[in-house]
C-alpha cells in the first residue's frame, strides 16, 4: 500500500519551500532589473534637470566709449567675475549695431558665469568667498536668479558651460537621420519586398537572409571602420559630415528595416494575394496596390524603431569623425557636424564640473526624443494591429 | 560649387526628359488605341516604360562613369560624363517611343525592370558585408605587413605610442619601439564581458523565468516593455552613467572593504553593460521558455513534482539550447560594445585578473587609434583594423553558433509537438 | 457480476448526493468517490452534478462525444485543472477519506498518488533512464544506484518496454517511436507507485499495433493500479474497461459495468452513442 497523504505532505515541505524560493528569487530578479531602471532615470533626472535652468544676474551695464575697447569696463568691478565672458564679448558688437546705446547706462539681466550658476544651484563652485557674498547679496535683492535656460536649446557647443547648447548637435542629428532614412528606407523596403514577394527560395536568397541576420548582430563600431575605409578614404565623402554619418548609420539600420518589413509583409494573409491575382493583377500590381498598403503600418513601426536606434548610436560616428567641436548651427550635408550622442560624449569628457549638468541635460533631451519615437511606434502598432 | 551646379542641372534635365517621355509615350499609345488597334497594355504602362527606357540607361551610364572616376582615377570630366548620359537619355527616349506598339508587352517589360531593381537593392546587404570584410581585411593586411602577426596574437605589451615617433623618423627619441601585443586588450575585453555576463545572465534568466512561469498576465504585459526600455537607452548614456555614478560607488564600496579601486575599474562598465544586456537575455529566454510545450510541464506536475522542480529539471533543460543561444548573442554584443568602455574603462593596457584595476579593451583601442591626429597609414591607425578584424571574426562566429543552436531548438520542438 | 439490476436503475436517474452505481462485489473497494461535482470555465459550466464511485484495481473508461467533459472530469481527479486560469470547482472528490479539493490538500501530494498519462506522449528531454528515475528520486523512493537500476528495470518491464530499450537506456526518451514513448510515459507514471493512473486518450495518437500493446498493458496494470481512461474509441472501452461511464454535455448519463452498458444500455442516448448514431 502506498503512503498516505499526510506522510507525503510531510516529505514535501522542504520541496515546497524550494519551489517558493525560486518564485521569490525570480521575482526579485525582475524587481532588480526594474530597480536599475528607476535608479538610472532618477540619477539622470537629478543630474540633468538643473541644466534646464540657468543663472542670470541683473547688473548695471555702462555702454561707455571705453567699454567698446575693453568690455570689462562696462561693468562694475564687483560683478565683473560673475558675468559670463560670452556676454562681455558681445558688448562692442552691440554698440556697433546700435550706436544709440553709446553713453547710456542700463540695468540689464545678463547671463551669469557658470560658477555663479553652480553656486546658486548649491553645487560645488570655484567662486571666492568675496564673490560668493556678492552673489548672495544680489540674490537677496532679487537681482540673481535661476531662469529657464533658452541658451541650452539655441546655442551650439562652447567651451564655456553657460553658453554650451545642443542646437548644432540637434541639427546634425536631424541632417544625419535624413540621410539615413533616405537611404535605408527605400533600400530596406525594396529588399524585403524582393525577398518576400519576388525571390525564389534559392541559394542566393538564403545567402542574403543569413547575411541580413548577421549584419543585425555585427558590433556597430565595425560599421564605423567600414565608413572610414570605404566612404571616406575610398569615395572621398567629407569626414565628419552628416553625409558620411548618415551613410554609415543607413547600413546599420538597413537590417532593422528589412526584418520589420518582412514581418509586416508576411503578416498579410495569402488570401489577399490570391484574390488580387484572381482578378488579373500582375505580381507588382498585387504588391503595390494590395500588399504594401496593408503592411505599411508595420513597415512604419519598424522604420521608426530603426531610426530611434540610429539616433542613439555613437561609436561608428566617432570613427567617421562626427565628434567635432561645432559652435555654430550649420545646415549643410557636407560640412563638419556633430550629433546629440556625440555631443554628450564630448561633454562627458570635459573636466569642468559644470559640464556634468550639461551632459545629463543633453541625455534627458535625447531620452525624451527616443521615448517619444518608440511610444509613437507602439501606438502605431496598437492602432493598426490587425488579426486576420 | 561648380560640380554641384552641373549635377543639379543634370538631374533637372533628366527629370524634364522623363516628363517628356511620359507624355509622349502616353500620347502615342492613346493615339494608337484610338485608332481601334487592340494593345497589350494600358497607355500609362507604355508611358512608364518610355520613362524607364529614358532614365534607366542614362543613370546607369553616369553611375558607371562616376565609379570609374573614383575607382580607377579615370580622367573623365564630370561635364562630359553627364552630357554623355543625357545623350543616352535622349536615345533611350527615342527607342522607348519607337517601342510603343500594339504588339509590345510594356507591362511585362516594366515588371522585369522592377524585379531587377528590387534584386539590386537586396544585393546591397551582401555588398555591405563584403564592404566590411574588404575594408577591414585590406587595412589589417597592411598592418600585418608592418608588424608581425604572431607578435600581435601573443604579445603582452600594447604600446603603439612609439610608432608615431618612428613614422616621424625620430624613433631613437622614444624609449622603446612600438609594440602591438593584443593579449592585454583581449584580456580586458574578456574581463568586462565576464562581469557583464555575471550580471545579465542570472538576472535576465531569472526575470524570464518569473515572467514566463509565475507572473500574472498583467505583470507580464507590463514587465516586458519596461525591460525593453533598458535595451533602448543609448550606449553613450550608459557610458556616462557608468563613469559618473557607478564607478565612484564602486570605489567607495571597495574602500569600505579596505580595497583600492581605480576610477576606471573594469567593474563599473561591466556591471552597467550587464544591465544593458538584461533585456536581450530575458526577452529571448522568455520566448524560448514559453515555446517549451506545456505537455512537458504537465507531465512533470502529474508525477507529483512541485512547480519549482518542474521548472528547474524539465523546463530549463528543454529550453537550454535557446538560453545558451541568447547568452552567446549577449556575449557577442558585450564584446563589441564600445561607448560604455570608452567612457568608463581605462586607456591603459593592463594584464590583470583584478576587476578593480583599470584595464582597456579592444574597442577602446580602436577608438583611440582612430580619433587621434594620426596619419592614416601609420601602424597605430592600421592596428585598429587588425583589432576590428579579430572582433569581426569572433562576433560573427558567436552569432553563427547562436543561430544554429536556436534553429536546432525550433526544429526539435516542432517535431515533438506533432 | 451481481448487482446489475440495481445499478442500472440507479444510473438512469441519478439523484444528487447518491452514488450513480454500486458494485457489491466484495473484491472492489472504493477508490475515489465523487459527489455533486460542478465545474465552470469562466461563465460556462463544463461539469454538471457528476456523481460516480470509482473502484480500486479496475479499469474505468470514460466515453462520450468530444467536448462532453470527460477529460475535464479526469483532470479534476488530480487537480490538473488548477493550471488553467478561471476554473471554479464545486463538490466533493474524495480519496482515502480526504476531500481532494479541500484547501488543506496539497495538490502535489495528490498527484503523487494519482498519476497521469497524456494524449500525446511527452517524455522529458532526458535519457530513457532519467525519464523513469527522475520522479522516484525526487520523492526519495530510491537513493542508491542499485535501487535505481532495479526500479527502472521493474517499471520498464511493467510497461512492457524493457526488452526494447534495455541496451539504450542512456539515449534520449524522444528518440523512441510514438508507441514506445507512450509506454515510457506509463513506466514513468508507475515508477512513483501511485494508487490511481489517469489516462487521457492514451492511444489516440498511436498506430493500431501500439494501441493494442497499450491496451494489453492496461489489462495487466490493473492488478496493481486503479486505472481511469478517457477514450473516443468505443471498441477500446468495450475491450479494456471493467466499468464505463458515458458523459454527455457535462453530465454522466449512464455508469455501469461495461458488459451491461454495451449489451443493454439503460438510456436511449447511451444506446444511440454506442451504436454510432452521433458522437
Amino acid at each position: 500500500m502506498s503512503q498516505s497523504f499526510d506522510d507525503i505532505s510531510a516529505q514535501l515541505k522542504r520541496r515546497h519551500r524550494q519551489s517558493t524560493h525560486l518564485k521569490w528569487v525570480s521575482m526579485g530578479a525582475l524587481g532588480l532589473a526594474g530597480l536599475f531602471l528607476v535608479l538610472f532615470f532618477a540619477d539622470m533626472l537629478v543630474k540633468g534637470l538643473p541644466a534646464f535652468q540657468q543663472a542670470q544676474i541683473q547688473v548695471q551695464v555702462d555702454y561707455s566709449e571705453q567699454a567698446r575697447q575693453l568690455p570689462l569696463a562696462a561693468l562694475n568691478e564687483e560683478v565683473r567675475p560673475l558675468v559670463s565672458r560670452g556676454y562681455l564679448r558681445l558688448i562692442p558688437r552691440r554698440i556697433q549695431e546700435n550706436p544709440q546705446l553709446l553713453g547710456t547706462t542700463r540695468m540689464e539681466w545678463v547671463l551669469a558665469d557658470s560658477q555663479v550658476d553652480q553656486y546658486l544651484k548649491g553645487h560645488h563652485s570655484k567662486l571666492k568667498p568675496g564673490e560668493q557674498s556678492v552673489v548672495e547679496r544680489l540674490q537677496a535683492q532679487g537681482r540673481a536668479e535661476l531662469k529657464f535656460n533658452t541658451t541650452f536649446f539655441t546655442n551650439g557647443d562652447s567651451k564655456m558651460p553657460e553658453l554650451a547648447g545642443i542646437a548644432s548637435a540637434a541639427m546634425g542629428t536631424l541632417l544625419t537621420l535624413v540621410v539615413t532614412l533616405a537611404i535605408a528606407f527605400p533600400i530596406g523596403v525594396m529588399t524585403a519586398v524582393y525577398l518576400e514577394e519576388f525571390a525564389a527560395d534559392n541559394r542566393l536568397t538564403q545567402a542574403i537572409e543569413i547575411n541580413i541576420n548577421n549584419l543585425a548582430a555585427i558590433p556597430s563600431i565595425l560599421f564605423g571602420l567600414l565608413g572610414l575605409a570605404i566612404f571616406i578614404n575610398f569615395f572621398g565623402v567629407p569626414r565628419s559630415s552628416p553625409l558620411v554619418g548618415g551613410l554609415t548609420l543607413a547600413l546599420m539600420t538597413l537590417p532593422v528595416i528589412i526584418i520589420a518589413t518582412r514581418t509586416a509583409l508576411r503578416s498579410v494573409p495569402e488570401s489577399i494575394r490570391h484574390a488580387a491575382f484572381g482578378v488579373g493583377c500582375s505580381r507588382w500590381q498585387v504588391v503595390r496596390d494590395h500588399v504594401l498598403p496593408l503592411a505599411l503600418p508595420g513597415i512604419m513601426t519598424g522604420s521608426i524603431i530603426g531610426m530611434a536606434q540610429a539616433m542613439g548610436e555613437t561609436a561608428p560616428l566617432i570613427i567617421v569623425g562626427m565628434v567635432a567641436f561645432i559652435p555654430d548651427v550649420t545646415n549643410s550635408f557636407t560640412e563638419a557636424a556633430t550629433v546629440l550622442p556625440a555631443q554628450i560624449f564630448t561633454w562627458a569628457g570635459e573636466p569642468d564640473r559644470a559640464f556634468v549638468e550639461k551632459t545629463s541635460g543633453g541625455i534627458l533631451v535625447l531620452l525624451a526624443v527616443l521615448i517619444t519615437l518608440n511610444a509613437t511606434a507602439v501606438v502605431l502598432r496598437k492602432k493598426f494591429e490587425r488579426r486576420w | 560649387m561648380q560640380t554641384n551646379q552641373i549635377i543639379a542641372l543634370f538631374i533637372g534635365a533628366l527629370l524634364l526628359l522623363g516628363l517628356i517621355a511620359f507624355f509622349l509615350g502616353r500620347a502615342k499609345a492613346t493615339r494608337v488605341r484610338a485608332g481601334g488597334t487592340a494593345m497589350y497594355a494600358q497607355p500609362d504602362q507604355y508611358a512608364w516604360f518610355t520613362v524607364v527606357s529614358t532614365a534607366g540607361p542614362a543613370l546607369a551610364v553616369s553611375a558607371v562613369g562616376g565609379f570609374l572616376l573614383l575607382l580607377l582615377g579615370a580622367e573623365i570630366p564630370t561635364l562630359y560624363l553627364l552630357a554623355g548620359s543625357l545623350l543616352v537619355a535622349c536615345l533611350g527616349l527615342a527607342i522607348g517611343i519607337f517601342m510603343v506598339r500594339p504588339d509590345f508587352h510594356a507591362r511585362q517589360a516594366i515588371e522585369r525592370v522592377i524585379r531587377w531593381v528590387l534584386a539590386g537593392a537586396a544585393l546591397i546587404s551582401i555588398l555591405t558585408t563584403f564592404g566590411i570584410l574588404i575594408s577591414i581585411v585590406g587595412e589589417a593586411l597592411r598592418f600585418f605587413q608592418m608588424q608581425s602577426f604572431w607578435e600581435f596574437i601573443t604579445g603582452t605589451t600594447w604600446n603603439p605610442g612609439a610608432s608615431f615617433l618612428q613614422a616621424a623618423g625620430r624613433a631613437e627619441e622614444g624609449s622603446s619601439t612600438a609594440q602591438f601585443g593584443s593579449v592585454p586588450l583581449f584580456a580586458g575585453t574578456f574581463m568586462i564581458t565576464a562581469v557583464a555576463m555575471l550580471v545579465a545572465i542570472p538576472v535576465g534568466l531569472l526575470a524570464a523565468i518569473y515572467m514566463a512561469e509565475f507572473a500574472p498576465k498583467r505583470v507580464r504585459t507590463l514587465a516586458k516593455p519596461t525591460l525593453e526600455v533598458l535595451a533602448g537607452i543609448p550606449t553613450v548614456v550608459y557610458g556616462f552613467f557608468a563613469a559618473i555614478t557607478v564607478a565612484p560607488i564602486i570605489v567607495s564600496v571597495a574602500g569600505f572593504f579596505g580595497l583600492e579601486a581605480s576610477f576606471n575599474n573594469a567593474l563599473a562598465p561591466g556591471i552597467v553593460m550587464g544591465i544593458m544586456i538584461i533585456p536581450f537575455i530575458s526577452s529571448l529566454s522568455d520566448d524560448v521558455i514559453n515555446s517549451v510545450p506545456d505537455s512537458m510541464r504537465q507531465g512533470s506536475l502529474a508525477l507529483g513534482m512541485t512547480q519549482g522542480e518542474t521548472i528547474r529539471d524539465v523546463v530549463i533543460p528543454a529550453a537550454l539550447p535557446g538560453i545558451i543561444s541568447a547568452s552567446l548573442l549577449a556575449v557577442s554584443r558585450a564584446m563589441g560594445e564600445t561607448m560604455i568602455v570608452v567612457m568608463a574603462a581605462g586607456m591603459r593596457p593592463n594584464l590583470t585578473a583584478n576587476p578593480l584595476e583599470d584595464m582597456t579593451t579592444v574597442t577602446v583601442r580602436i577608438v583611440a587609434a582612430l580619433t587621434g591626429d594620426q596619419e592614416f597609414a601609420s601602424a597605430e591607425t592600421l592596428s585598429a583594423f587588425a583589432l576590428g578584424l579579430v572582433l569581426f571574426v569572433v562576433t560573427l562566429s558567436l552569432n553563427l553558433v547562436s543561430v544554429i543552436m536556436i534553429r536546432r531548438f525550433r526544429e526539435k520542438y516542432r517535431v515533438n509537438n506533432l | 457480476m451481481s448487482g446489475h439490476e440495481r445499478s442500472r436503475h440507479a444510473s438512469s436517474r441519478p439523484e444528487p448526493g447518491q452514488p450513480v452505481t454500486r458494485n457489491t462485489d466484495a473484491n472492489h473497494e472504493l477508490s475515489i468517490r465523487v459527489r455533486d461535482l460542478n465545474l465552470w470555465y469562466g461563465q460556462s459550466q463544463a461539469l454538471k452534478n457528476v456523481n460516480i464511485d470509482i473502484y480500486q484495481k479496475n479499469v474505468t473508461a470514460l466515453i462520450g462525444p468530444s467536448g462532453c467533459g470527460k477529460s475535464t472530469f479526469l483532470r479534476c481527479l488530480n487537480r490538473m485543472n488548477d493550471l488553467i486560469p478561471n476554473v471554479r470547482v464545486e463538490g466533493l472528490v474524495e480519496m482515502d477519506g480526504r476531500d481532494v479539493n479541500a484547501p488543506k490538500m496539497d495538490e502535489v501530494a495528490l498527484r503523487r498518488r494519482v498519476g497521469m498519462v497524456f494524449q500525446k506522449p511527452n517524455p522529458f528531454p532526458k535519457s530513457i533512464y532519467d525519464n523513469v528515475v527522475y520522479a522516484p528520486r525526487m520523492h526519495d523512493l530510491v537513493s542508491r544506484k542499485a535501487e535505481q537500476d532495479e526500479l527502472v528495470e521493474k517499471a520498464l518491464r511493467d510497461a512492457g518496454l524493457w526488452e526494447e530499450v534495455k541496451d539504450k537506456l542512456q539515449e534520449p526518451g524522444t528518440s523512441l517511436s510514438g508507441g514506445q514513448q507512450q509506454r515510457l510515459c506509463i513506466a514513468r507514471a508507475i515508477a512513483v507507485q501511485p494508487d490511481v493512473i489517469l489516462m487521457d486518450e492514451p492511444t489516440s495518437a498511436l498506430d493500431p499495433i501500439s494501441t493494442a500493446t497499450i491496451e494489453d498493458l492496461m489489462d495487466k496494470l490493473k492488478q496493481q493500479f486503479t486505472i481511469i481512461t478517457v477514450t473516443h474509441n468505443m471498441q477500446q472501452a468495450a475491450r479494456v474497461a471493467d466499468y464505463t461511464a458515458f458523459f454527455h454535455l457535462g453530465e454522466i448519463i449512464e455508469y455501469n459495468d461495461t458488459k451491461t452498458m454495451f449489451a443493454n444500455p439503460a438510456v436511449k442516448k447511451t444506446e444511440d452513442y454506442i451504436t454510432g448514431r452521433y458522437g
